[in-house]
Formats: C-alpha cells, structure tokens, sequence
C-alpha cells in the first residue's frame, strides 16, 4: 500500500465496495447511480482496449444522468434473459490518497446465473476507481472495470 | 473434392423447402455435417472474407491474427508495405505458432522447430537442413530434393479496397469488386472512401447461436422498430422511414439503408408496444448526432457482405462487425470500431458516446444477441419444423421500404444455389 489512511476511511472504503456489489447484485438499479458523483466516469472496458490505448468501451458513462438512462433501459428498454450476478471484490487496494481522494484498484469475479441453468464465470478483471469524500459520504468519481474475459458470453445487460 | 468433404455431403440432414426460400428449415442450422459444407463452400472458395483494417497494420511488420471461418490467419504487412494474408500453421508439424493477437515482427518463426518464415509466407530456414557433421560424417537432414519453394505458409489471396483488407484462400476468386457488385459496393464506398481510419478498439461477443442468424439479423428491417425501443422511440429506425433495400445480383450481400424520420412522433407504427413517447433522456449527450457530409442523406446504412462481416453506420457510430463461427451453433462477433482521419476531437468523442448504442451491451444491440440464442434454443429442440420469412410476400427483389423480409429469402436463394440443397 503507498499510502496511509487512517481506520475510519479504511472502514468507509471498504464498506463502499460491499455496498456497491450488493446494489449491483441484488438488482436495485435505481440505487446503483447513487454510488456516484454527478460528473462521474462508469466504464467498462476490454483489457485489450486499455492496454493499446483505444478509447473504445463497451459500456462508457459520462455522467450520472448517462447511468440512470442505463437504469431506465435495464427496466424498460432492454430486453434480455433474466439473470442473477454475483460480484466478489478483493479487498481494495489504495494506489493513492490526496485532499480526500482516494486512487484504488480492486480485483473482482462476477459470475453469472440464467434460470434453470449452472453458474458460469461470466466476467473477470479489476477495476480502476476514483473515490471522493463527499457530504453523504465516500462516492465514486469514476470506476472502471478493466476485464480479463476475452468474450462477453452473449451479452452484458446490468452493470459490473 | 477432400474425404471430410464428401463424407459431409452425404450425412448433411436433408432439407424440405417450401414456397421458394421464405420457410427456411430449422435444420440449415443445426447439424454439423451442414456446418462443415457450408465453411468449405463459402469461407473457404470462392468468397472474400473479412480479416481486418490496413488502420490495424500500419508499419512494416505489423500484423493481426484473426480467423475466416474456423482457419486461424495473419494479417501481415511486409517489410516492402505490401499486406499479405497467410495461414497460421507450421507447414511442418501444423502448429499454430503465432499466439500473440498483434504486434510487429521481422520473420514468422515456429517455436516447434523453428522453421522461419517471411512476413509473406515464403519458407526462408528449416534447422538442420544439411544434417549435421559429426567425425566428419554428416547425419540426417532433409532430403536433397527438399524444396523451399513448396513449403511455404498457406497464402491468401488478398484484397484491399477503401482501408479494408479481405482475403481468399482460393486463388480463383472473382475478383473483390465483382464478388460484392456494382449495387452493394455503392454503399461500400460511401463509408470507405479513401479516407484513413483511425481504430477506436474492439469489442468481442461469443453467440450462442448458428453464424448465419447474424447476417440474418442485420438483413432483417422488421425487428428494429419493434425489438429496439430506442430505435422506434428516438426515430432511428422505424417503419415508416424512408428505407431502401438492396441487394446484388445473386442476393447474397445487402444493404439496408434509411433516412431518420419522425423522432417521438405518434403515428401508425408508434402503436408498438415498445414505443415510448414518454421516454427522455437524463443525459441526452448519447444521441448528440451532426450530420456529416459523406453520408450524402441516410442516417443509417448495414451492409452485410456474405458471409464474414457486416459494416456499420447508424448516424456517427462506424465498425465491421466480423462473423467467425465456432461449430455450427456458435460464433464469435468481432466490432471494430472506428473513426476517420478528419474527425475532429469531438467527433471522435460522438462516435464513442455512441458506441453505448452497440456492441455486446448496447441499448440497441444487446438484445439482438439474446433473441439469436433464443431462436436457436428452439432450431435445437424441433429439428424438423422451419421459420417463416414472409413479409412481404415469397419473391426476392429491392424494396423501397422495410416492411419485407426479402432480403433473408434472398440470402438463403443463393445458400440454396451454392449449397445444392
């Protein structure tokens, strides 16, 4: 770790990432653009792209209105198998920390299951994350997930 | 013709047509003998196939494996800048040595033996060749008539047209302008046109479904104003645009061209279910689109070439789209996208705001992926029935509309041609 916090950021930070996964797998769209800043970075991005310098992702958010669009679309807009997710997070590693901004990296599996099928590994890789103190608390300025997965099985409908 | 081949053809599952092509046998889907056919007939002979961009090989040495059909190939540009297609297996032992998915290299070398090829396929050192001496006796080697000449790499015929490379393994090909014909490589041209590409990246999707329902999906107008809520609400692709459908001569390549229309607009087709009038944008930067002059009127024009890849233009957002089956009930579908070497920073950012309409988890895309899965849930499960394509009646023939389904029965009018069945 290069940089030192103390206890309680510690215990905000990482009650942050556990949070967030549970938002992302129990479903509960509305809540998961509140893990954001208003002028916020959400992407997805092949490890390929990152690491040639494309800019392309496959999912790309500018905004916290781009992710309540994303929301909105999940509900309404989408139509897809069902099915459940299930992040586990490693424990974050904070890159940096500077006037309450926290650089982090976080390894992560998700793992997919459609109805009356097995559970499959359905993505994999870590994620690049901003962290900034705000009035309600710690929320992201930006995340983005790096994946590992050379193929989308099928298609990505909910949000890492 | 090859024993896999022949054996193919008498165990391919028989087929039963009816009313020309617009009921089309859940078995041209499902049955591996078929799937074997069909890689020969039209990835292996007689078609171009899609292998990539020149923007993705731009110095000497640069190159990009990718795959037609089921055969893995590099994309190559040699050291004299001429861009050259071979095989990716040892002409030794078969290995399939290139293992990175791009980078820049003086010499194909197989790691087994290290035989040592050019950069255009041609066998340059086999170790050992002349034995090796020891006491004064030289043991082994290969035989005096040995011949470079005879072993080199498996090498494409190659293609390049507006920045974008297709290749050959069949040295008889007509050539790329005629294979795709003057009326499809109108719309080829109006997206390629001299410029130079710039690659914004990739996105790779594994379907679980038979290759063909891709070009399928992308030959089919109906489904977009219904299946895409975004297309019909925000006006990019609905029933009532000016539309046109476009074929070549032998209907196995197409364009599906239209001009955006009544964007919220209550009307006849608006009555879908999917229609939201209602329906607005927190962040309406994802549908900030500028006309931009080459598009010379439509807003969106899907070309699909048969049977590798499709070009995508809907408003700003461009790619290839390329088909790389795996078996007979899955492929792999490779986006490319890209911009030009005129855009400006802000186009470039458009056309990636945009990209969030496509791809793998695209508000638009996504869903064609699942209802292909869907589709071959069902070819598994009932062998023996087939799928209806009858909008707009049973003939083949362009449209000026895009309520018709012709371009699907044209393309399995040609499958039938080549395929014999």
């Amino acid at each position: 770790m290069s940089a030192a916090i103390g206890f309680e950021d510690w215990q905000a930070l990482v009650q942050l990432y556990a949070d967030y996964a549970h938002v992302v797998d129990a479903g509960l769209w509305e809540q998961w653009p509140e893990f954001f800043i208003e002028d916020c970075v959400y992407r997805v991005q092949p490890r390929e792209n990152h690491e040639r310098g494309f800019p392309l992702a496959t999912l790309s958010f500018e905004s916290k209105g781009m992710l309540k669009d994303r929301a909105y679309g999940i509900r309404e807009t989408l139509f897809h198998d069902p099915y459940y997710q299930r992040h586990v997070v490693g424990l974050p590693r904070l890159l940096g920390e500077a006037d309450g901004r926290f650089d982090v990296e976080a390894n992560y599996a998700v793992f997919r299951t459609k109805l009356s099928q097995l559970s499959t590994v359905y993505n994999v890789g870590r994620s690049l994350d901003v962290v900034v103190r705000t009035a309600e608390g710690l929320k992201f300025a930006r995340r983005e997930f790096i994946y590992d997965s050379e193929m989308i099985p099928n298609s990505m409908i909910y949000p890492l | 013709m090859n024993a896999p081949i022949a054996l193919a053809e008498l165990t391919a599952a028989p087929m039963n047509w009816e009313r020309g092509t617009s009921r089309i046998p859940f078995a041209v889907y499902n049955d591996p003998a078929l799937h074997t056919l069909e890689l020969q007939r039209f990835f292996y002979e007689k078609h171009w196939c899609y292998v990539g961009l020149e923007a993705e090989i731009p110095k000497p040495g640069d190159y990009k494996r990718t795959e037609i059909g089921e055969r893995s190939v590099i994309l190559v540009r040699a050291l004299d800048g001429a861009i050259h297609v071979v095989e990716n297996a040892c002409a030794h032992r078969g290995v399939a040595f290139c293992r990175a998915r791009h980078g820049n290299a003086q010499a194909f070398v197989c790691p087994y033996h290290q035989w040592n090829y050019a950069l255009d396929g041609r066998l340059r050192g086999v170790p050992m060749r002349h034995g090796v001496k020891r006491d004064g006796v030289v043991q082994g080697g290969m035989p005096a008539d040995f011949n470079f000449a005879e072993h080199g790499l498996t090498r494409l015929k190659v293609a390049v047209r507006g920045g974008v490379v297709f290749a050959s393994f069949d040295h008889d090909v007509e050539p790329f302008e005629d294979f795709v014909g003057p009326e499809v490589l109108r719309y080829f041209d109006r997206l390629f046109d001299g410029r130079k590409l710039n690659i914004l990246g990739y996105n790779r999707q594994r379907i679980p479904g038979n290759w063909k329902l891709m070009q399928e999906n992308i030959k089919d107008p109906y489904h977009p104003g219904l299946l895409h809520t975004w297309f019909v609400t925000f006006g990019l692709w609905r029933a009532d645009n000016r539309a046109q459908m476009v074929m070549d001569a032998r209907h196995r390549h197409a364009a599906m061209i239209s001009t955006r229309g009544n964007a919220g607009a209550v009307t006849e087709v608006s009555r879908v279910s999917s229609f939201k009038q209602t329906m607005a944008l927190h962040d309406p930067r994802f549908l900030d689109i500028v006309p931009e002059p080459w598009w010379n009127g439509p807003t969106a024009v899907m070309t699909t070439l048969f049977p590798s890849v499709i070009l995508q233009q809907q408003v700003n957002s461009v790619s290839t789209r390329q088909i790389v089956p795996d078996g007979h009930g899955h492929f792999d579908f490779v986006w490319t996208h890209f911009g030009f070497e005129d855009d400006t920073p802000e186009m470039t950012q458009r056309r990636l705001r945009q990209a969030n309409l496509f791809g793998p988890a695209g508000f638009v895309s996504a869903d064609d992926g699942e209802v292909i899965e869907f589709s071959q849930e069902s070819f598994e499960a009932k062998p023996g029935h087939r799928t209806l394509v009858e909008l707009g009646g049973d003939e083949v023939a362009d449209t000026d509309h895009m309520v018709t389904e012709t371009l699907i029965r044209g393309m399995y009018r040609y499958w039938r041609e080549v395929m014999a069945r």
